[in-house]
């Protein structure tokens, strides 16, 4: 179960200054606190959510980056794991896998004790799709106005963060769905 | 591809004023009203997306704004793109009090499962709970091949994820049913194509005949995730979506929670007895709901597990085929820990897995669940998993440690699976060297897990030897890169390969002298000797810039304090003696990676007196290497001020009655002549200035000696007051800086006041083991605090009787 995919930038070497940018977040549901006995106002709540979000793009700066010189190989993309702990930005412990595209990075933040390799598979497929959907590769592309886009793939892809085996047939069903609903 | 464009855009919307939202959110409004679907209303939501979605701080729409926002979301005219965005906005505005949204109405499943993305973004545990009856209902009126369930079963599976008590133990019963009934048996035809036609036929169905398994052979059983083919049915869509659900379903859909204890004792009970019937699938049918899912979830498994046998024609379906196979065991574990009656059927298959994938590298990452599964159930089916163990810690690492995903999944494995080892944790704590290369060749997320896992892998008997690797730790970096690209062909090295540049290094490599050192930094498992690598040093050095390398040497510090404080909880006297000397020994023989010394040598100043503390003996024992390292030449003065420390601190007959005379005036030599050498020589640009605390340090162990030894109470006045006049003189060669002169100072003014009293400097600078007794400090007679007033105050009045 994913609990929250999100697009953030990634420097392209450790020395280059510039703030981690989260470009996109979507949250699949909420963590409950139900031993909580005072319920917290509702700005609080989304503040803490944001909060989380950017704790989680942070680390993922600090990965071996990939050369900008080499075609996108997306099969040869860095890519990673790593543990949050409890309370630390999540209350419950959370696996983070990320995925690095030239100068963006795509993560997915996890139960603790999920299905890796259903989720690297996956990560790999969105990204995969939104870089040929959005045209990411344009020098003019930008995916901050593009959101309908993003979250028609998510809709169809993860529907409310539910990893899916999809084998390339359906893959390829679900994909000229998508492009026949988009072309408008 | 991230340009400045777009950073500004970024900015600009999170700046925008109220006015400018407001603005917005009237031509939103204007346009949703009138139903205008154009582009102008898809322009309009994103720009409102982005600019809700760019700040933390929550943004402020008008109430008809979000009213317009719900019912855009349930219209049926809407087009998706719009809908999606609506949804979005809501989702990010999300908790909301304003929201009224209900889920109530609405019979379109697309549009429902839009609804719950932003009901269950709420946070509001009646409300998830309400939508998952309101889904349950839509999903028992459909009839099973009605149009587009699969848009609702997502939202089951996070509605009993988010709230296990959504959903009444019949409606999950009755779940549980279906969904085993799409799991096995979904139509094996594929699905039907409908073609247009050409200007003169009609347009007709197609049957596209029977789905085909991924190398492209005719399905030979029922259908699964494996299966392929042109077109999908319905069922086929919800079996996939079951098979995705099920693990987690399994957990959370167990009466009385996953893992209760109750429940474990009562299906061995009924285990035992259903396995005879069990064994003929016959009677299936006459299982209750729960037990039917298993069943079939049985059958599934087992299928898959035969299916990742094929060769798949397409990658995408190769790199499936592995994510169903570890699928596949992980259920298989959680239906014999539900089902012990299970357990019979599993182990053979799995044994012959085993076999199966141990031979093939493309497949290690699926070892990790069968290895888990043995640990899990080998010991309730009296199965020896000592060679699924060793062959996991003895190959597996040294060939992946640079695949980053196996790398963590198998460290988080053996932390998870610590308190199920048994005694087959001997194996786990003599692969360490095995282990370290994962930690070696990418240390940042790591190191966290390492830092947990090593207090169990601790052990008496590898401790020196694990010592020595960690602090080599970023020259076992080094040359597991040179390894790896040994291995490459010459011709698929990058230009920008160090390797290139550097040959000598790779060379080195296949240096026979050096042969016999690499093969031991790279070895497998402990060998219970001690090797010195400092010609690796040298034939590395090139390596040492490498980002990878840098990295280790960051790291390795809070390994050492993991490392120590694990240690020091199961070190005897013998023990705390070695590693004491190998400190010493290590403290000046390190790899050179950028900034490693400064930090290991942080580490190790503090942990030489913890291992004194430890066995205070071990001063008097060592006193010829003590001497030998303080008078040789040294590098830092960290290691040396606490050696320093603990030399006045610790020699002296009440810790040990071996300590002689001789020895103390031996040190006492030593010392103050490496205090002459300290002060004396000039600071130059290869010698840096010594800090004060080297001074101080120095000062008071030498006065500690001579309290034990009183002869030398003359000699060591006499350089007291020395170090005084010279921190108080102009000249001041190596002593910098007015407040390091004055501690100077005053520690010499102090130390000298102290020797006055031969007597009370004894008691001060030897006290006895009693004095961490609080009855020392609370009765009068004896507390320090008052002896040290009493004798400055006769100090002083002394010295006022005394002219000058």
């Amino acid at each position: 179960m994913v609990h929250v995919f999100l697009i953030h930038t990634l420097r392209a070497t450790k020395a280059e200054e510039g703030l981690c940018r989260v470009l996109y977040s979507c949250f699949f549901g909420t963590e409950n606190s139900p031993n909580d006995p005072q319920p917290h106002g509702a700005e609080r709540d989304r503040l803490l959510r944001k909060e989380q979000i950017l704790a989680v793009a942070r680390p993922s700066l600090n990965q071996q980056p990939q050369s900008s010189d080499d075609p996108v190989r997306l099969h040869e993309s860095p890519c990673g794991a790593f543990r949050l702990t409890a309370g630390d930005p999540f209350q419950e412990p959370r696996t983070v896998v990320w995925l690095g595209v030239l100068s963006l990075g795509f993560a997915l933040v996890l139960n603790a004790h999920e299905n890796l390799l259903l989720a690297e598979g996956t990560l790999r497929l969105l990204a995969r799709l939104l870089l040929e959907h959005l045209r990411l590769l344009v020098p003019t592309a930008n995916l901050l106005l593009r959101a309908d886009c993003i979250e028609g793939i998510l809709a169809r892809f993860l529907p409310h963060g539910q990893l899916l085996f999809l084998n390339d047939q359906f893959v390829q069903g679900l994909e000229k769905e998508f492009s026949a609903a988009w072309t408008r | 591809m991230f340009t400045t464009g777009a950073e500004s855009l970024l900015l600009q919307a999170r700046e925008i004023r109220d006015e400018e939202l407001g603005k917005l959110c009237t031509r939103v409004c204007a346009l949703l009203r009138k139903e205008d679907w154009g582009p102008d209303a898809l322009d309009a939501l994103r720009r409102l997306f982005l600019i809700v979605s760019a700040t933390k701080y929550s943004r402020r729409l008008e109430k008809p704004c979000v009213a317009l926002l719900q019912t855009t979301l349930c219209s049926p005219t809407c087009p998706e793109q719009l809908q999606l965005l609506c949804a979005a906005v809501l989702r990010e505005m999300s908790p909301s009090d304003s929201l009224s949204l209900s889920c109530d109405h609405i019979q379109n499943t697309r549009q429902l499962g839009l609804v719950a993305s932003v009901l269950l973004a709420q946070g509001d545990q009646q409300q998830v709970r309400s939508l998952g009856q309101r889904v349950l209902k839509v999903l028992e009126s459909r009839q099973p091949e009605g149009p587009s369930l699969r848009h609702l079963l997502p939202v089951v599976s996070k509605v009993t994820s988010l709230a296990p008590d959504a959903l009444h133990e019949e409606q999950t019963r009755a779940l549980s049913k279906r969904l085993g009934d799409w799991l096995r048996y979904a139509s094996v035809q594929q699905g039907v194509a409908h073609s247009s036609g050409g200007f003169f036929s009609t347009p007709r169905a197609r049957q596209l005949g029977p789905v085909t398994e991924v190398d492209g052979a005719v399905a030979t059983d029922f259908f699964t995730v494996l299966s392929t083919g042109q077109r999908f049915t319905e069922d086929q869509w919800l079996n996939v979506q079951a098979f995705s659900m099920l693990r987690a379903w399994l957990l959370d859909s167990e009466p009385g929670g996953s893992g209760a204890p109750d429940a474990d004792d009562k299906s061995e009970l009924e285990g035992s007895t259903r396995s005879v019937l069990s064994a003929t699938s016959t009677a299936s049918h006459l299982l209750p709901p729960q037990e039917w899912l298993r069943e079939k979830a049985f059958e599934y498994c087992q299928r898959l597990l035969e299916q990742s046998n094929r060769r798949a024609l397409r990658k995408a379906d190769s790199d499936l085929q592995k994510a169903c196979l570890v699928e596949a065991v992980l259920v298989l574990d959680v239906l014999c820990r539900q089902d012990p009656s299970f357990l019979y059927r599993t182990l053979s298959c799995l044994k012959a897995l085993h076999t199966r994938l141990r031979g093939d590298p493309a497949w290690v990452r699926a070892l990790l669940p069968v290895a888990q599964f043995f640990l899990h159930h080998g010991e309730a089916a009296a199965v020896d998993a000592e060679a699924v163990y060793q062959h996991l810690f003895t190959r597996i690492p040294a060939e992946h440690f640079h695949s980053p995903m196996l790398a963590f999944e198998f460290v988080q494995f053996c932390r998870d699976s610590l308190p199920l080892f048994g005694r087959n944790l001997g194996v786990l704590r003599t692969s360490f060297p095995n282990l370290f290369k994962f930690l070696a060749w990418n240390s940042p997320p790591l190191t966290s897990d390492f830092v947990a896992l090593l207090p169990s892998l601790v052990d008496a008997g590898t401790a020196v030897e694990m010592l020595h690797l960690l602090l080599d730790l970023p020259c076992l970096t080094a040359a597991l890169d040179l390894q790896l690209r040994s291995l490459q062909a010459a011709s698929e090295r990058p230009p920008w390969d160090v390797s290139i540049r550097a040959p000598g290094c790779l060379e080195a490599f296949r240096d026979s002298q050096a042969q016999g050192l690499f093969q031991h930094l790279l070895r497998a498992q402990a060998s219970g000797t001690v090797e010195r690598l400092t010609p690796l040093y040298r034939l590395l050095q090139p390596l040492a810039g490498c980002a990878r390398v840098v990295q280790c040497a960051e790291a390795v510090p809070t390994l050492l304090w993991a490392f120590f404080s694990a240690v020091t909880q199961i070190a005897d006297g013998a023990l705390a003696s070695e590693l004491a000397l190998l400190l010493l020994e290590r403290s000046d023989s390190l790899y050179q990676a950028p900034g490693y010394e400064a930090g290991v040598h942080r580490v190790l100043s503090s942990q030489f007196p913890a291992l004194c503390k430890l066995h205070p003996p071990l001063v008097v024992e060592h006193a010829k290497e003590l001497l030998e390292f303080v008078g040789g030449p040294r590098g830092g003065g960290h290691v040396l001020t606490s050696v320093v420390w603990a030399i006045g601190e610790y020699l002296s007959v009440s810790w040990d009655r071996r300590c002689t005379v001789e020895q103390i005036n031996n040190f006492f030599e030593a010392l103050e002549a490496l205090l002459f050498e300290v002060t004396q020589s000039r600071p130059s640009t290869t010698l840096p200035k010594c800090p004060p605390q080297v001074i101080t340090v120095l000062m008071t162990t030498l006065t500690k000696l001579a309290s034990r030894s009183q002869d030398l109470i003359p000699r060591v006045s006499l350089l007291l007051s020395k170090m005084r006049s010279l921190a108080q003189s102009p000249a001041r060669g190596s002593m910098p800086g007015e407040e390091d002169a004055g501690a100077v100072r005053t520690r010499a003014t102090e130390l000298l006041n102290l020797l006055k009293m031969p007597s009370v400097a004894q008691f001060v600078f030897t006290p006895s083991v009693e004095v961490s007794e609080p009855r020392y400090h609370r009765d009068t007679n004896t507390a320090l605090p008052l002896v040290l007033r009493t004798v400055s105050r006769l100090v002083e009045r002394e010295a006022g009787l005394l002219p000058g």
